[in-house]
């Protein structure tokens, strides 16, 4: 097909669990080869979103097509062509690395000879071929994640859904799984991943949606977004005590740059962070430490509601 | 057929312990109960089992209740398990197969392993010398439908738990006064009118009934045919709340 239409295309997509409204109308598309991501702090309804895109959760409203099919109708054919690493493992434990990709590839019926030659591809791909024949039950966080994009990975999907594909994991382990999807993303290989994780996302995504409470905040790549809602530069300053950050929220009134007030820091965007900080200075405010660094999706997620990403 | 695959393949690891038991259990309990207690039973002379002896009356209630047994053991905690534990099954919804496939899939698995263990019964009831009717020979299957009549249902009951809570309570008060109030040991006549109507109810009477009468080659045509329309019956229903329950638990 020469058709660049979108791979994955929702309008006004509603999940509902009861009362609660967990993904409230959205729309996005991601194209063919686009590595596209759900930035959102938990409960955002990225997971129901990922779900409703794997065709293991219906919609409740909206409209959604995977791959040109409808999950309502067509929910195992789509299923068949997408490679799902979901949150937690589900590997089974019980059996060796190379079991587990031998089950799994029998339920997209294919040959167990395919299976035993993407078996060691992928094991090598993954850098598990040493651990084939070894129990799952043992290995490590990082190994049982790469072993599950492995076992997403056995039936070539056209588009691989990763739901927070790193949370848990070390910074080790996490470079290694990152190192890992950026490879798959240079082969052109459609990604679709929910992170929490700002790093994540700057280093993964070509494009992504911010989502909270349900709704797409913003959308657009991650630099676009930093530059559409932060300056170059965010100045942090760290108090003594409260009352100091206090009498210091209200010292910066004085000054143009817009800033966030934090309950332990007090975050100022500014092109120019040595100059935000020396005009700081100059009113005579004595913070206890600070740091200028280049904004990042953080300060994003910040200014568009109000809230950390991360609950500290 | 695949989850049924799966399953083999995890069964693999622990066969060895499993085949003795498989064994091990028929032979462990017709010593017991058939000669041990038979005996004491025969001696006082087998009026109430219509000229049987003790041995050949237990034995194929035995086979129907170790079959309820395996049953409600394998449609409880690794079908709870599988959504919680080692959670497989999230994971198996997430490829073509459908809740209802993975449903199915467990059930074929269950019923090979009653296949198998009705056939070490009977052969080990052959060694026995219970053997009456060249029928026996139908009675594998008839466990195995038999056994399908607890494990479908209560696969369908298992997958909505949140969590083993409620195991220990199926096993008290409705699987343990089963085998014991069931015929498996005594003709259901000795019960009280009520207790008698409940024992008519349940899944195992009439697995018991059936295979005691094709062993003894006492069964005749028509109960034989309700006896099995009743436990095709738990087993069709047990599949139909499957296919509710299972996508209700892995596609909310």
């Amino acid at each position: 097909m020469v058709d660049t239409a979108a791979l994955v295309r929702a309008r006004g997509l509603t999940k509902r669990f009861g009362s609660l409204v967990a993904v409230d109308g959205i729309d996005f598309d991601v194209a063919a080869g686009e590595s596209f991501g759900f930035l959102g702090p938990n409960g955002a309804g990225k997971s129901s979103t990922m779900r409703m895109i794997g065709c293991v959760s219906p919609r409740d409203d909206g409209e959604l097509s995977v791959l040109d099919l409808d999950p309502d109708h067509d929910g195992p054919s789509i299923r068949g062509r997408l490679g799902v690493v979901p949150q937690e493992d589900t590997l089974d434990t019980e059996l060796t690395v190379s079991d587990n990709l031998l089950v799994y590839g029998r339920y997209f019926d294919l040959p167990r000879r395919v299976i035993r030659e993407r078996t060691e591809a992928l094991l090598e791909f993954t850098r598990l071929a040493d651990r084939a024949d070894d129990r799952v039950e043992p290995l490590s966080g990082g190994m049982k994640r790469r072993l599950t994009i492995a076992r997403a990975l056995i039936n070539e999907p056209d588009v691989l859904l990763l739901d927070e594909p790193t949370t848990g994991l070390d910074p080790q382990a996490r470079h290694m799984v990152w190192d890992r999807l950026y490879r798959l993303k240079q082969r052109g290989v459609t990604l679709i991943l929910t992170t929490h994780y700002m790093d994540e996302a700057e280093q993964l995504c070509d494009r992504l949606v911010i989502m909270d409470n349900g709704r797409i905040a913003d959308e657009g790549s991650p630099r676009a977004l930093i530059e559409r809602h932060c300056t170059r530069e965010v100045l942090e300053l760290r108090f003594a005590d409260f009352d100091e950050l206090d009498r210091a929220a209200t010292r910066l009134d004085e000054l143009p740059h817009t800033r966030e007030v934090l309950p332990d820091r007090v975050l100022v965007y500014a092109d120019d962070g040595d100059a935000a900080l020396a005009a700081i200075h100059d009113t005579g405010l004595q913070p206890a430490s600070t740091l200028i660094r280049r904004s990042s999706l953080e300060d994003v997620f910040l200014r568009l509601t109000g809230r950390s990403l991360v609950e500290a | 057929m695949r989850i049924a695959e799966h399953r083999a393949l995890a069964y693999r690891q622990v066969w060895r312990g499993s085949i003795v038991t498989t064994v091990l259990n028929p032979i462990l309990f017709l010593l017991a109960i058939g000669v041990g207690l038979g005996t004491l039973v025969d001696d006082d002379g087998a009026r109430t089992l219509d000229g049987v002896d003790y041995l050949d009356f237990v034995a194929p209630g035995l086979m129907a209740a170790t079959a309820m047994q395996i049953a409600v053991n394998e449609a409880t905690y690794p079908v709870l398990a599988a959504v919680k534990w080692i959670p497989t099954a999230i994971g198996q919804v997430a490829t073509p197969l459908r809740p209802i496939d993975i449903a199915l899939g467990h059930q074929a698995w269950i019923a090979v392993r009653l296949a198998t263990s009705a056939i070490a019964f009977v052969a080990v009831m052959a060694v026995a010398g219970v053997i009456e009717s060249g029928w026996v020979l139908t009675t594998p299957p008839v466990a195995v439908i038999g056994g399908l009549a607890f494990s479908a249902p209560i696969a369908a009951w298992s997958i909505g738990q949140q969590d083993d809570y409620f195991f220990p309570n199926l096993l008290r008060f409705v699987v343990l006064p089963m085998f014991l109030f069931s015929g498996t040991f005594f003709p259901v006549d000795q019960l009280p009118v009520v207790l008698r109507t409940l024992a008519w109810v349940t899944p195992l009477w009439h697995c018991v009934e059936l295979v005691r009468g094709l062993t003894l080659g006492t069964a005749s045509l028509a109960p034989s045919v309700g006896h099995l329309a009743v436990l095709v019956a738990y087993a069709a229903l047990g599949v139909i709340w499957c296919g509710r329950a299972y996508p209700r638990r892995l596609t909310p």
